[in-house]
């Protein structure tokens, strides 16, 4: 009885709070707008059957979804941001993750606790942040005008450019963290045997660090782009109206259109885009733990 | 071959520079004197006054914390279950349901999550406030602190739990007795990080919400919409510094229960 408490209470809550509103999601994205409260139809009544309300629903959201240039420009373009920007915070994390597992024993945990602060602090304030050093009269340009590299101030706020050092920027622990793990456990003789074998520093870099990290690689790049892929904070603050995401347009097409059907659909081909990488993921973090067993 | 070398001195230094001039420079520039926040006119600490006399700051900092402090309880409690049943349950009906729904609000789009809440919340006609923000906050943060505890649970000696069953304990006299002790830090470090994630949530918020229930976040997002201003970075500056001195508070505690521990098992050998 006691293990049947256990198991239902957080089940039911799951089933409740996270299950049921996918369903709603799915059956609104395949309902019709209507100027109502809530805004949209059919809504669900058991006068009417089952069958009879299942007969309304239609794929017309979805149609005009893959009509409308829109919606493709903003899922290829959230892929192309997430993905460059994944490339680029493995760049910048990589020497920073290797620098610390190279580093004397006695500084790692504080080095380790330096990364990790800033994971605790405020999403929306580190994004913020940034506004102040990336807007025409902001702190980089004063100091790229005081070195005298540009002439005049650069435009990088309300941009692309911007939206990419703010995510590499907030998602950077997510990258040096599981690098670092896999670097730190790295067998340090490997190295020395490569390079006594005749391999220079640059070769025994590309043919032992690198595989040997390559855990820490697929599931730093990961954890940058499933999160990166559906960002709304950071390309609305940073990005510019040309910046298109899709949790932007998710958004808007919610809080400022109220066209709750096409916010559903986008919602679900959102999750369909997401569940290759989340699968492959989850199948790499696997075969992961059972290569440690 | 422990000395670093120039490109690892480098990487660090720049690493680190990359990382926390962007607050270190939100900090000077919130004991700014003018307006312009990004032209140095004195130090002053007029900011932080005006933000102690800001009705709707002070509001939605109280809102948040309430529904930090329920949300995070309630998530720790259920979450804690949700990993006891993952890590001993066994085999029942729908677990591989039951583990992908732990699983997957991790890595859910926020959007998508407040989406979907809300058309539940609005479906069954339940009012949007302090209530839903909390309901809503539980439902993911419970999926963390179950990650974090059954990370400590898999590596739980169980004779330890199976000596105080055949010693006479109750199963939850077992548990509250010796399970509940080893896992403790665990399910304290779950409560702190569902505290601070339902402390710096945004978007779920922001669609959970009704007029009667502003959150911080929400009020900071549509505050800088506007663009920098310094009473923003007053604020940003007190919820930085209450963060750091919390994190390193933390990691001293632990660092001096570690020694303690240590220096008990030793004291215990030597005895031996």
């Amino acid at each position: 009885m006691r293990r049947f408490a256990l198991i239902a209470i957080p089940y039911v809550w799951l089933l409740a709070l996270f299950l049921v509103p996918f369903v709603i999601v799915l059956k609104i994205s395949l309902s019709d707008i209507a100027l109502a409260i809530p805004p949209y139809t059919p809504t669900f009544s058991w006068d009417d059957g089952v069958w009879a309300f299942l007969k309304q629903l239609d794929f017309e959201n979805f149609t005009w979804l893959a009509q409308d240039a829109l919606y493709w420009k903003a899922y290829l373009s959230s892929l192309k941001i997430a993905l460059i920007s994944t490339a680029l915070t493995l760049i910048v994390g990589y020497p920073i993750a290797y620098a610390m597992a190279r580093a004397p024993e006695e500084w790692r945990p504080t080095l380790m606790m330096l990364i990790i602060l800033p994971f605790w602090t405020s999403f929306l304030i580190r994004v913020y942040a940034w506004m102040g050093i990336l807007s025409q009269e902001g702190f980089l340009n004063q100091f790229l005008l005081w070195t005298g590299l540009i002439g005049e101030p650069l435009t990088i706020l309300n941009t692309s450019t911007a939206v990419y050092i703010g995510i590499v920027y907030t998602y950077m622990p997510f990258m040096i963290l599981p690098i670092y793990s896999a670097l730190e456990r790295l067998d340090g003789s490997l190295i020395e045997a490569a390079e006594d074998l005749g391999c220079s520093r640059a070769q025994a870099f590309w043919l032992v660090t690198i595989p040997l990290s390559k855990n820490g690689i697929i599931a730093g790049s990961f954890l940058v782009f499933i999160p990166a892929l559906g960002e709304f904070v950071i390309p609305s603050l940073l990005g510019g109206s040309d910046t298109l995401m899709i949790g932007k347009v998710l958004w808007e097409e919610f809080f400022s259109n109220r066209d709750w059907p096409v916010a559903s659909a986008v919602a679900v081909i959102l999750l369909l885009i997401l569940v290759v990488p989340i699968v492959l993921f989850q199948r790499n973090q696997q075969k992961q733990q059972e290569a440690e067993q | 071959m422990n000395r670093l070398s120039w490109f690892n001195t480098v990487s660090l230094t720049l690493g680190f520079a990359f990382l926390y001039i962007p607050m270190i420079i939100l900090i000077i520039f919130s004991f700014n004197e003018s307006k312009l926040v990004t032209v140095w006119a004195g130090f002053s600490t007029k900011w932080y006054g005006e933000l102690i006399n800001n009705e709707a700051f002070l509001n939605a900092a109280w809102v948040t914390l309430k529904v930090a402090v329920f949300s995070s309880t309630i998530a720790t409690v259920l979450g804690t279950m949700a990993a006891y049943v993952l890590v001993r349950g066994g085999r029942f009906l729908g677990r591989t349901l039951f583990s992908g729904m732990i699983y997957a609000p991790l890595v859910m789009p926020e959007v998508i999550t407040g989406l979907s809440l809300l058309l539940l919340f609005i479906g069954i006609g339940l009012d949007r406030g302090v209530l839903t923000i909390v309901l809503a906050h539980t439902t993911f943060s419970m999926c963390y602190v179950s990650v974090v505890v059954s990370s400590r649970l898999v590596t739980f000696d169980r004779s330890l739990e199976e000596a105080a069953l055949d010693l006479g304990c109750s199963p939850a006299q077992a548990f509250r007795l010796v399970t509940l002790p080893i896992i403790a830090p665990a399910v304290i470090s779950g409560w702190l990080l569902a505290f601070t994630l339902s402390l710096d949530d945004l978007v779920i918020a922001s669609f959970t919400s009704g007029p009667s229930a502003t959150t911080l976040p929400i009020k900071i997002f549509s505050a800088v919409r506007l663009g920098v201003s310094p009473e923003i970075n007053a604020l940003s500056t007190i919820m930085i510094a209450i963060v750091t001195i919390g994190v390193i508070t933390a990691s001293l505690v632990t660092k001096q229960s570690r020694v303690r521990a240590q220096r008990d098992e030793q004291a215990a050998a030597r005895a031996q």
